[in-house]
C-alpha cells in the first residue's frame, strides 16, 4: 500500500502476464460482466437518453457546484448532520481521526470508500493506535493481503479462490486448502458479524449526495454499510465534492443506470438513504477536495469528474483486463483511474494514459458519457509537453518525426529497415527491442510499395 | 482563510460556464401487468415471491416457510397476536439474534424488483439488514413501474432513513461465483397482497 511507485505499468503488467492462466481468468471473467451489463442494458428502450441525461446532469453540476455546495451544506445542518471540509487527503484523516479521538473510539468499521483508500486512510489511523477494518468481502480480503484494491466495484478479481483460501486459513483459521466461495463467504460473515457488532464508529463513502435535500445515497449489493452505520454511535461519511447531484428525483436516473452498467443488476440490493442521525447518535460528513477543484479548473479533462464508479470501463477495456488493476499503481485503476491520476500527480502517473489503445470502448459503456478515450490522447500531450513522458517515448518519437517529416527521410528509412530485417533480422529481433518482447517480427519483404508500385504500374501506363 | 472557504473560492474561480439541467420528464415506465412484471424480476434476483389475497393467507406462508421456533419479529400490528412487536427505542445491538423480520414497504418497483422502506415501516434501521431472513409485504396496487414513478412517490422525504432494498444481501467477490447472505439477509421473501 505504500505510495512509492517502483515500476510503471508496462513493467507491472508485465510480470501480470507471466501467468497465462490467470491472465485468461481474468480477461474472461471481466468480459463476462461485460456482457452481462450489455444484457441488461438492451432491457431498457431508452437507455441512450439516459445516459445523455445523466451526463447533462453531470455537467450542470460541474458547472453551478459553489452554489450545490452551500445548499447541500445548508441542507445537511438542518438536518442535524456535523459538516466538514478537508482541503487535502491529510486533512480528510485528521478529521476522521479528531471525531474518533473525542469520543474516544479506538476502532472502527468501515464499508467501501475508494476516496478513503485514495487518503491512505486505514494506515494513517493504524499509526496513531487506531484499527479499521474494512467490511466490503473483497475490499477485507484485499486489507489482510495488506493490497490496495485492484477494481473499484470488484477489489480482489485478480485473485484466485485458492489464494482466497490461504489468507482464510492464515488470518481466520480455516481449514487449509478450503477453497469453495460459499463456504469462505460464510465464515466472513461470522467473522464480522462481530466487528459490526462491537464498533462503535462506522464510516462509508457516498454514492451520490443530493443538494435539495441534504441526503446522501450509499449503495452495497452485501449489506455491510447499513450493518456499520445502523448499530454505530458514531457515523461518518467521506464524500468528493463531486459526488453532488441537484434533485432527488435525479436518483432515478442514476440508480438506473450504476447497477446496470457495473454489474448488470438492475438496481444494487441496497440503495440507503441517509438523511438524519439515529436519536442518541452523531452523524459527520467530510466533503473532500484533494485535487478535485484542480481537475475542475482543466477544461478538456473536468468531464472526468462526472464519473460515478460504476468500473464499466475497467471491465471492456482490452489493456485493463490483460494487465490487472494493480498495474495501475493507483486506487482508481483501469481508464478512469488514468485520466484522474494524473491530476494527482503528473510525474508518477506519466505512464498509465499511455497504458490504453486508445479503441474508445471505455467512452461508449460510460454510463454518464466521459470521453475517457479523448482525456488518454490529450493527457499523453501535456505529459509529453511537461517533460514526464519515458525516455524511450520521446526517442521514438523523435526519429517518427524525422521518419515522416520528409519523402526521402522515410524512403531512406523504409530501406534500412528492410535491409535489416533481410540480412541481420537478429538486430531488431533480441529482447533489448521492447517491440519484440511479445511479438515475432516479420521477415523483411524485397522491395516497398512504392518501389514495387513504380516498377509494375508505372511502367505500364 | 478557513478550508472551507478555500475550497469555495477555487470551485467559484475553476467551474465552467453555467450549463443547465436536463429535461427528465419524459422518463417514465408503462402501468400494464406489474404485479407479474415484478414477480419475473424479483425471481432473477433470487427471491421467491407469493400473491396472497389476504393477510391472514400471508400468515399462512409464514407459518409454512419460516422456523415458528426461532425470534421472529414484526412492525405490523395484524401480525402481533404471532409475532414479537418491534420497539423503537431498545439497543439495536438487541436484535442481532432475529431469525425472520416481517415488515411492510411503502410501495416496490417493477423494473428493478427493490422495495421501498423507511425507518418507519422497519421499526428500527437495522432491523432489514440484520435479521437471517426478511420478509416484506407489499400492496399490489402500490407497484410503480420503474424509479422515476417511485421518486415521484417518494417525494423529497420526510424520514431520517430510508432505502430500496432488492433482494437478499449478496457478494461475488470471491471468483465471481455469487452467493447470497454477505453481510445482511440470507434470503428475502415478498408477498404481495391482491
Amino acid at each position: 500500500m505504500s505510495q512509492t511507485k517502483t515500476k510503471d505499468h508496462a513493467a507491472l503488467a508485465g510480470a501480470f502476464i507471466k501467468d497465462e492462466e490467470r491472465v485468461n481468468w481474468h480477461d474472461g471473467a471481466l468480459w463476462y460482466i461485460r456482457e452481462k451489463r450489455d444484457l441488461a442494458v438492451k432491457q431498457i428502450p431508452e437507455w441512450e437518453q439516459l445516459r445523455e441525461a445523466a451526463s447533462m446532469i453531470k455537467s450542470n453540476v460541474i458547472s453551478n457546484l459553489h452554489q450545490y455546495l452551500l445548499q447541500f451544506e445548508d441542507n445537511l445542518k438542518k438536518n442535524g448532520i456535523i459538516v466538514h471540509w478537508a482541503d487535502s487527503a491529510e486533512e480528510h484523516n485528521e478529521i476522521v481521526y479528531a471525531i474518533l479521538k473525542a469520543k474516544e473510539i479506538n476502532q472502527m468499521v468501515k464499508s467501501k470508500s475508494m476516496l478513503t483508500e485514495e487518503c491512505h486512510l486505514n494506515e494513517y489511523l493504524e499509526e496513531r493506535g487506531i484499527e479499521v477494518i474494512n467490511s466490503d468481502l473483497g475490499e477485507y480480503i484485499q486489507q489482510i493481503d495488506n493490497e490496495p484494491p485492484s477494481h473499484i466495484v470488484l477489489p480482489c478479481i485478480h485473485k484466485r479462490k485458492e489464494e482466497i483460501g490461504e489468507l482464510f486459513h492464515e488470518h481466520l483459521g480455516t481449514e487449509k486448502g478450503l477453497s469453495d466461495p460459499t463456504l469462505l463467504t460464510r465464515v466472513a460473515r461470522k467473522h464480522l458479524r462481530n466487528i459490526f457488532l462491537t464498533r462503535r464508529a462506522a464510516l462509508t463513502g457516498v454514492n451520490f449526495a443530493v443538494a435539495e435535500t441534504g441526503e446522501y445515497v450509499v449503495c452495497t449489493n452485501e449489506g455491510n454499510a447499513d450493518m456499520g452505520a445502523h448499530l454505530s454511535e458514531v457515523q461518518i461519511a467521506s464524500m468528493g465534492l463531486e459526488k453532488l447531484i441537484p434533485q432527488k428525483k435525479h436518483l432515478g436516473v442514476f440508480l438506473r443506470l450504476l447497477a446496470r452498467s457495473a454489474t448488470g443488476q438492475p438496481i444494487t440490493i441496497y440503495s440507503s438513504h441517509y438523511k438524519k442521525p439515529r436519536k442518541g447518535q452523531e452523524m459527520h460528513l467530510i466533503l473532500v477536495d484533494a485535487g478535485r477543484t484542480r481537475q475542475l479548473g482543466r477544461k478538456d479533462f473536468r468531464d472526468s469528474l462526472k464519473c460515478i464508479k460504476c468500473g464499466s470501463c475497467m471491465n471492456t477495456c482490452p489493456v485493463y483486463r490483460k494487465s490487472g488493476g494493480l498495474s495501475y499503481h493507483n486506487t482508481i485503476s483501469g481508464p478512469i483511474g488514468a485520466i484522474l491520476a494524473p491530476n494527482l500527480d503528473m510525474k508518477r502517473h506519466a505512464d498509465l494514459p499511455f497504458a490504453s489503445t486508445l479503441c474508445g470502448s471505455c467512452s461508449n459503456v460510460c454510463p454518464v458519457k466521459i470521453n475517457i478515450h479523448d482525456q488518454l490522447y490529450k493527457w499523453r500531450q501535456v505529459i509529453v509537453k511537461e517533460g514526464y513522458a519515458a525516455n524511450t517515448k520521446t526517442l521514438g518519437m523523435k526519429t517518427m518525426a524525422w521518419t515522416l517529416s520528409s519523402p526521402a527521410n522515410f524512403r531512406k528509412a523504409g530501406k534500412a529497415g528492410r535491409w535489416f530485417l533481410q540480412n541481420i533480422p537478429f538486430v531488431v529481433n533480441n529482447p533489448f527491442n521492447p517491440w519484440y518482447r511479445q511479438r515475432d517480427m516479420p521477415e523483411g519483404p524485397k522491395e516497398s510499395f512504392a518501389e514495387w508500385f513504380v516498377k509494375n504500374e508505372i511502367k505500364k501506363q | 482563510m478557513t478550508t472551507r472557504e478555500k475550497i469555495l473560492e477555487a470551485v467559484l474561480k475553476n467551474q465552467p460556464e453555467a450549463t443547465a439541467l436536463p429535461d427528465t420528464s419524459m422518463f417514465k415506465g408503462t402501468g400494464n401487468d406489474l404485479v407479474q412484471k415484478y414477480m419475473d424480476i424479483f425471481k432473477t434476483i433470487g427471491g421467491p415471491c407469493f400473491l396472497a389475497d389476504t393477510i391472514d393467507s400471508v400468515k399462512t406462508l409464514i407459518n409454512e416457510k419460516f422456523d415458528l421456533s426461532k425470534r421472529i419479529v414484526t412492525t405490523l400490528p395484524e401480525l402481533s397476536d404471532r409475532f414479537e412487536l418491534i420497539s423503537g427505542t431498545v439497543d439495536p445491538h438487541s436484535y442481532n439474534d432475529i431469525e425472520v423480520a416481517i415488515i411492510k414497504a411503502h410501495f416496490s418497483v417493477a423494473e428493478n424488483g427493490a422495495v421501498w422502506l423507511t425507518e418507519e415501516v422497519m421499526g428500527q434501521r437495522i432491523i432489514p439488514y440484520i435479521c437471517q431472513h426478511l420478509a416484506v409485504i407489499v400492496y399490489a396496487e402500490s407497484i410503480v413501474p420503474t424509479l422515476h414513478e417511485a421518486y415521484e412517490k417518494i417525494g423529497t422525504g420526510d424520514y431520517g432513513f430510508g432505502g430500496f432494498i432488492g433482494g437478499p444481501s449478496k457478494t461475488a467477490d470471491i471468483e465471481q461465483a455469487l452467493v447470497l447472505g454477505a453481510h445482511g439477509p440470507l434470503t428475502m421473501t415478498v408477498f404481495i397482497i391482491n
